[in-house]
């Protein structure tokens, strides 16, 4: 049984949502905090460092209000291709980040 | 006729129909912004040294927008387990509070591109750049005829690259600069034509402010027109609010990566 299929007591769901904001408080400061830091040369640690905070955060929301903690199977094999497409798009992506078609400017 | 999985679960799916909907639904919203955010790796990796604009966004008000959104998740939620427990004047308080706060982000999005709109950059004729934001344009300005002045709220500086990262240029008092038509080589806003970092930026946020009207449109529809549903089929209407919780936290989801990328880095 997922959870959105449980019986619901709105209290325990008053406790949880209080958690649950009280740490998208703590990570957003956190990664206001690491972007005006002085960590490293240049942008690559601190944008890396913001980005695991950020997937904290996204960790939260979709496992605690979207109930994808305790999701069906379906649910999960959905996310599953998913996440296999969106990696490969990302993959390309970066693959694709220094080739350059001859004949295009480059700097 | 009556629509089967409204309600009761389907044997092969442990979903009911509408929930599996949604599910695909959003998988394939994955994708879609996942191809506006690889369009933003590629644009920020391909430009020029020193290029790429810092702290042109006001994270003050990203910070507040995060916070309202992460709230608005909360309470689309509470709305949600309100109905769970059939409270039907509880799930109005939560939803009257989730388009308030969604209405607000959108206000106060409004605001920023506002700002970005009315934030010239002023080419001069003679190399430098003036910057900042519009007071007035006289009543014979005209850039073609070369007639008029333009005054901005902001300051001149020798080079292009000095505008681009604003958290390592030393904070400099803006001041009124009143220029003259015959002396501008070209002037533009900040819209979304202005560089490539504008142009994702008003796509991106555009994209998800957009997401964020059609899913306020929705919530509303349920908050005013839901009561009919809720009196003949209270579990099918605690369906849609489900349905339509998950949409709103992945439009919540979406911002998390937005504000990072956008106001942060």
């Amino acid at each position: 049984m997922s959870d959105s299929e449980k019986p619901v007591c709105l209290k325990s769901y008053f406790r949880l949502c209080a958690v649950v904001f009280l740490v998208v408080v703590c990570t957003t400061s956190a990664m206001i905090a690491t972007s005006f830091s002085h960590l490293g040369e240049g942008w690559t640690l601190k944008v890396a460092l913001i980005l695991a905070i950020a997937v904290v955060n996204a960790f939260l929301v979709a496992g605690y209000l979207m109930h994808l903690l305790s999701e069906k199977k379906l649910v999960y094999t959905v996310l599953a291709f998913t996440v296999f497409f969106f990696i490969g798009l990302m993959g390309l992506t970066v693959w694709a980040t220094n080739g350059f078609p001859p004949g295009t400017a480059t700097h | 006729m009556e629509i089967p999985y409204t309600i009761q679960i389907r044997p092969d799916t442990g979903l009911y129909n509408a929930k599996l909907g949604i599910w695909l639904f959003l998988a394939s919203e994955v994708m879609l912004f996942g191809g506006l955010f690889s369009a933003y790796i590629l644009l920020r990796v391909g430009a020029e040294p020193g290029m790429w604009p810092h702290g042109w966004l006001n994270v003050t008000l990203g910070t507040v927008n995060t916070l309202l959104l992460a709230l608005s998740a909360i309470t689309t939620l509470l709305a949600w387990a309100a109905c769970k427990v059939r409270d039907f004047r509880k799930f109005k308080i939560f939803h009257a509070c989730t388009i308030l706060l969604a209405l607000t982000f959108l206000g106060i999005k409004s605001y920023e591109y506002h700002d970005k709109l009315i934030h010239y950059e002023v080419q001069l004729t003679n190399g430098k750049f003036a910057d900042g934001h519009l007071i007035e344009k006289s009543a014979d300005f005209d850039l073609a005829k070369k007639t008029g002045t333009v005054t901005l709220h902001g300051r001149i500086v020798e080079d292009e690259k000095d505008l681009m990262d604003l958290r390592a240029t030393p904070a400099e008092k803006p001041a009124e600069i009143t220029v003259a038509a015959a002396d501008i080589k070209k002037m533009e806003n900040y819209g979304p034509k202005h560089n490539t970092f504008t142009a994702i930026y008003f796509t991106l946020t555009g994209l998800h402010a957009l997401h964020i009207l059609g899913g306020t449109i929705v919530i509303f529809y349920f908050w005013a027109f839901g009561g009919a549903m809720w009196k003949s089929d209270p579990e099918r209407f605690t369906n849609r609010i489900e349905v339509s919780g998950l949409f709103w936290h992945f439009v919540d989801l979406v911002w998390i990566f937005l504000f990072p990328v956008l106001y942060l880095t």
